[in-house]
């Protein structure tokens, strides 16, 4: 048995499959966590809809619960409201700049957006140089786009707002 | 459980086939695209069309309530079952082919999926929600491609110009009326196809100005995907893509 806080507590150090260095909890993707029947339920989100780690994700937070003692474990995905990296906490932020991906420059784009992509000045995560330049829009998840710095040359990913 | 609504299945059904066979078409870059970046690129948006996909067929299969799943639907339905528009099934031929594809294609789902937000089917909605992010990095994506493609050197503005006109025609799909527009309009599912025209062009025809090509005028050809006549290429996309669960039936990963 576990109340709802020491469930909390068991996801903030559940990793995220691809960015070990933040938590499930920190990435914002855990919604609510509710005791129920001797048991607990989580509703999590997935960041995007084709993202392949959610069910990895659903399962690693099953198992760390189960192994902490919490009885019977369900996981729920829910779409909304959908994700944003605005639910990324501000000590995660500091995380990826550290492993070397630039967080979400600013808020998430609201309402519609011009179609022809308006670059923006964004630091490099391991210099802190802003002439870095976009390579492509897609990195190695849906979540992030590739950059280059110029100034000390290194590639890095960016978090993309959505 | 309400009744079955057969406009309302068959609207949303053509959401998911589009993004399915868009999302399988798309795959086949994976390891073959121009540029690691790319490869990366287009196997993520792929992704997120199969995502979106899976979303759309499980609406379905929740309408529909005869107990198929989204692996049913995308698995076990033969061509003429499928309403994707043809646009979504053609070869991806040339790299600037598929980024004319992608833009004509993502332009027309941001535009859809801004409407759908406010649907009457809180699910549709809430799977608009999550997809219109995710649309509008594929617009642009694709925008970027088909400006820097157009507007490049003598090869590359040909060969995208031949991939317009060659694309073109079959856009026209996207807005033809279906018996089944007027009452999903009137039940505040979404819009009538016809009602996205104007935007459409409003927001493609200056990024194809920029990208220095020309737009082709509209011609009487039609297609007929999304009423179920496809292009010779449907079938040989579904061999591939059914091939698992045709010859291992139930098969799971
Ligand atoms: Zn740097």
């Amino acid at each position: 048995m576990l109340t709802e806080t020491q469930a909390w507590d068991v996801l903030h150090a559940v990793p995220d499959p691809e960015i070990p260095v933040i938590s499930v909890t920190e990435l914002g993707i855990v919604r609510e966590v509710l005791a129920r029947d001797g048991g607990l339920h989580v509703v999590v989100t997935p960041t995007y809809s084709g993202c392949p780690a959610t069910e990895v994700i659903s399962q690693s937070i099953h198992d760390a619960l189960v192994a902490a003692g919490a009885g019977e474990v369900s996981v729920e995905t829910r779409i909304a409201p959908a994700w944003t990296t605005d639910w990324i906490t501000e000590p995660a932020k500091e995380k990826l700049r550290a492993y070397g991906i630039a967080p979400p420059g600013g808020d998430a784009p609201v309402g519609p957006q011009p179609i022809r992509f308006v670059p923006r000045k964004l630091a490099c995560p391991r210099c802190g140089s802003t002439d870095t330049t976009r390579l492509s829009q897609f990195g190695s998840t849906a979540c992030k786009a590739l950059y280059r710095c110029q100034s000390c040359l290194e590639p890095f990913e960016y978090f993309k707002p959505i | 459980m309400t009744t079955p609504n057969p406009a309302h299945i068959e609207y949303v059904t053509r959401l998911g086939d589009n993004a399915l066979i868009l999302g399988q078409r798309m795959s086949e870059w994976c390891g073959y695209a121009p540029v690691l970046e790319e490869d990366m690129a287009l196997a993520n948006m792929s992704l997120d069309l199969i995502g979106q996909a899976r979303m759309l067929l499980t609406r379905v299969g929740q309408l529909e309530g005869k107990g198929r799943d989204e692996d049913q639907l995308a698995f076990l339905r033969t061509e003429m079952l499928y309403r994707n528009l043809t646009l979504c099934e053609l070869p991806n031929a040339d790299f600037g082919r598929t980024m004319v594809r992608n833009f004509l294609f993502a332009s027309f789902q941001v535009l859809m999926w801004e409407r759908l937000l406010a649907s009457s089917d809180t699910e549709l909605a809430a799977i608009a929600a999550k997809s219109i992010k995710e649309a509008r990095y594929h617009a642009q994506h694709a925008g970027d491609w088909v400006v820097r493609l157009g507007d490049g050197t003598s090869e590359s503005h040909e060969r995208t110009q031949a991939a317009l006109d060659y694309l073109w025609p079959y856009t026209a799909e996207f807005f033809a009326a279906t018996p089944s527009d007027e009452a999903v309009a009137a039940a505040g599912i979404g819009p009538a196809w016809s009602e996205l025209e104007a935007a459409w062009e409003a927001v493609v025809v200056p990024v194809l100005n920029e990208a220095t090509l020309t737009v082709p005028a509209r011609t009487p050809f039609k297609s007929y995907g999304k009423f179920g006549r496809h292009s010779e290429h449907l079938g040989h996309l579904l061999s591939e893509m059914q091939y698992l669960q045709r010859t291992y039936p139930g098969a799971q990963w």
